[in-house]
């Protein structure tokens, strides 16, 4: 079912002066700014970022959640699976899934990893080759499924099992061990490693802490944080990219009327399998994105990485508003869930909840997401 | 006087043993809508694919203002002029008029160093447009999925006129709809034709072609049983030749014989 069933307009209001000409439609109300939000995908994540945004001041207000070091933390934690989310919401939008980039995260990681450590190349080479075997294997992705006619659904948990087992097969292989650590050794010196690790805003930062705003370290009188993780900017950044693609290219309207009708955008000649390949690359692009940032800042790597990072970023692009069987969707929705995301799990660590609730918590908050966006949808579409 | 807009020739197409058409002749004039009727199964559909380039007639010849062409695909067809509005319609219900209007033919502007979608233009053209050919719309950014069938009906034909169609293949277009909608549908046929757009219009609703059309031809079984100007035929005389007058003088005894309900 690609359109909500009650949208239907009453004929009677419909069909209300139908051959008059003129140049104004007198059916034409002037729409208020509270319908106009109505009709955005992104309003149900809205309020659901400020409700638990409100729920935690209040139950969390005094725990260091809202500190500076609190922030950071959970933005950190949003950005991670925000720039997974915000290349999933494009993918989901055009009607398909990728559940592969959560053993995508692990197999990137060691590209980067392996080369570095066991062969000496430069940290800056192995990330390139990361990237590049990734869309590659977006790119298979995709053209199975659009060769084939098979649901993404299938081919991709095909390619997340296939891509997991390689990825230990292979770390087993080289190095003995299912992990590898120590990598800040050679990434410390390399120009690479602020672009996915570094802090931004020192300047500011220490600005503010000078100014009383932020907390200093008793030790050393230092900011308590450093400045900004730049992953943050990164997930900022992507989103704004992915928004502009979306609404304002016509990329993003072949995005749209693939996963609207396949069917329909093939007749009027969109190139439906191209746009779908591209997007299979991208998320996988993502996948190395985000496997680039976490070996850099953690300094390792693990063939267990991301593990369940597919359904978290689904969970993520739902929440924003993003209809699961595509055409409609928004990467600020996605942005705003992965928000969500992050801040819960943190939130719940702050106030000293068990972190055991926290999976219970985000998949209820999905439902309940799905039901109010449904809802909100059908309610706009039919008050426009 | 010129030569036809497009014109069949004796065409025939054969699916294994199955004979779809079978030497059928057909003409259409700029400027005129030719009715297309048959029953279900008459090759209608056939007669369409082949004008649309989907199939290539096994034999005969297709004529495009007098000469000889061969169509290889839809996209030929459609680059010489010849738009064929599907049943489906070809339109995304969650899309906007104008997101859906200029699907796969998007206005492109330059933004800095990008290019991107003029959607402004696009909003105001489609509008422009569809009011201009007696459309009302609320406003081009809604949702077709919240137009009615007629309307929607009337967006894909007012997107083929605007890119340039001379012909103007409609399947069916009035088949789905109600007294009224169908109404608006007739008179954008009407303004095409006022355009000197050539429209072939395919029905098998007899009321609904013989308000709009100029000529009709009947496919029955895989032939032509005729082409008729307006002034040399009825609209029964038509009922009666696409439907068969005597299956259905046939039916109606055969139903007298089932009820009491035939006594009224």
């Amino acid at each position: 079912m690609r359109r909500p069933p009650n949208i239907i307009i009453p004929s009677i209001q419909r069909d209300r002066g139908r051959m008059s000409v003129g140049t104004h439609d007198e059916r034409v109300r002037s729409v208020s700014v509270l319908s106009r939000l109505l009709g955005r995908p992104e309003l149900g994540a809205a309020a659901g970022a400020l409700l638990v945004v409100v729920f935690f001041a209040l139950v969390a207000g005094g725990s260091g959640l809202f500190s500076a070091k609190g922030i950071v933390n959970f933005l950190e934690v949003s950005a991670q699976l925000g720039i997974l989310a915000a290349a999933v919401s494009m993918l989901m939008i055009a009607g398909e899934f990728d559940l592969s980039i959560g053993s995508m995260i692990g197999f990137a990681g060691i590209l980067i990893a392996i080369p570095t450590i066991a062969w000496g190349w430069p940290i800056w080479v192995s990330i390139l080759l990361a990237f590049a075997v990734s869309m590659l294997v977006g790119y298979l992705n995709g053209l199975i499924v659009v060769k084939t006619g098979l649901p993404s659904f299938i081919v991709t948990l095909g390619s997340l099992f296939m891509l997991r087992g390689l990825t230990l097969g292979i770390t087993r292989v080289i190095t003995g061990r299912t992990q590898a650590s120590g990598i800040h050794e050679y990434s410390a010196h390399d120009w690479i490693a602020p672009i996915f690790a570094g802090q931004v805003f020192q300047g500011p930062i220490r600005w503010l802490a000078e100014m009383g705003w932020i907390d200093k370290r008793p030790s050393d009188g230092l900011p308590i944080i450093q400045g900004i993780p730049v992953s943050i900017l990164w997930w900022i950044g992507l989103t704004i990219v992915f928004t502009w693609i979306l609404m304002r290219t016509r990329f993003g309207n072949w995005i749209f009327a693939s996963g609207g009708d396949a069917n329909a955008a093939r007749n009027v000649g969109v190139p439906v399998a191209r746009t779908k390949i591209i997007l299979f690359m991208m998320t996988a692009a993502s996948a190395a994105l985000f496997a680039t940032i976490q070996v850099l800042v953690t300094g390792s790597a693990d063939t267990l990485r991301g593990n369940l990072k597919e359904f978290e970023a689904i969970i993520a692009v739902v929440i924003g508003g993003t209809l699961l069987t595509g055409g409609y969707g928004s990467a600020v929705g996605a942005m705003l869930g992965a928000f969500i995301f992050g801040f819960v799990q943190m939130g719940i660590f702050y106030t000293g909840i068990d972190t055991d609730w926290f999976k219970l918590f985000m998949g209820a908050m999905m439902v309940i997401a799905v039901l109010f966006n449904s809802y909100v949808r059908n309610h706009a579409m039919k008050s426009r | 006087m010129p030569p036809p807009a497009v014109e069949l020739k004796d065409v025939s197409k054969y699916f294994g043993k199955v004979i779809a058409l079978n030497n059928v002749t057909f003409d259409l004039r700029k400027g005129e809508v030719h009715c297309l009727l048959g029953d279900n199964g008459a090759g209608k559909s056939t007669l369409i694919k082949i004008l649309s380039g989907v199939h290539v007639p096994d034999s005969g010849e297709i004529l495009l203002e007098g000469r000889v062409v061969h169509f290889g695909s839809p996209k030929e067809t459609l680059d010489r002029g010849i738009a064929t509005v599907y049943q489906d319609l070809a339109l995304v219900p969650l899309m906007s008029v104008a997101r859906n209007f200029f699907l796969g033919r998007e206005p492109l502007k330059r933004w800095g160093p990008f290019t991107q979608f003029d959607l402004d233009y696009a909003n105001a053209t489609a509008y422009r447009e569809l009011n201009g050919m007696g459309i009302q719309l609320r406003d081009a950014e809604q949702p077709v999925g919240t137009l009615s069938g007629g309307e929607r009906q009337c967006l894909a034909i007012a997107r083929a006129i605007h890119f340039g169609a001379k012909v103007l293949i409609l399947d069916e277009p009035t088949s789905a709809l109600g007294v009224h909608q169908a109404s608006v549908v007739l008179k954008l046929i009407a303004q095409a034709r006022a355009r000197g757009i050539g429209v072939i219009f395919i029905s098998h609703n007899v009321h609904h072609a013989y308000a709009v059309g100029d000529r009709f031809t009947i496919l029955k079984r895989g032939r032509s049983i005729g082409t008729y100007p307006k002034g040399g035929i009825t609209r029964n005389e038509l009922l009666n030749l696409m439907a068969g007058g005597k299956e259905l003088v046939d039916l109606e005894k055969e139903l007298a014989a089932l009820g009491p309900a035939s006594a009224a």
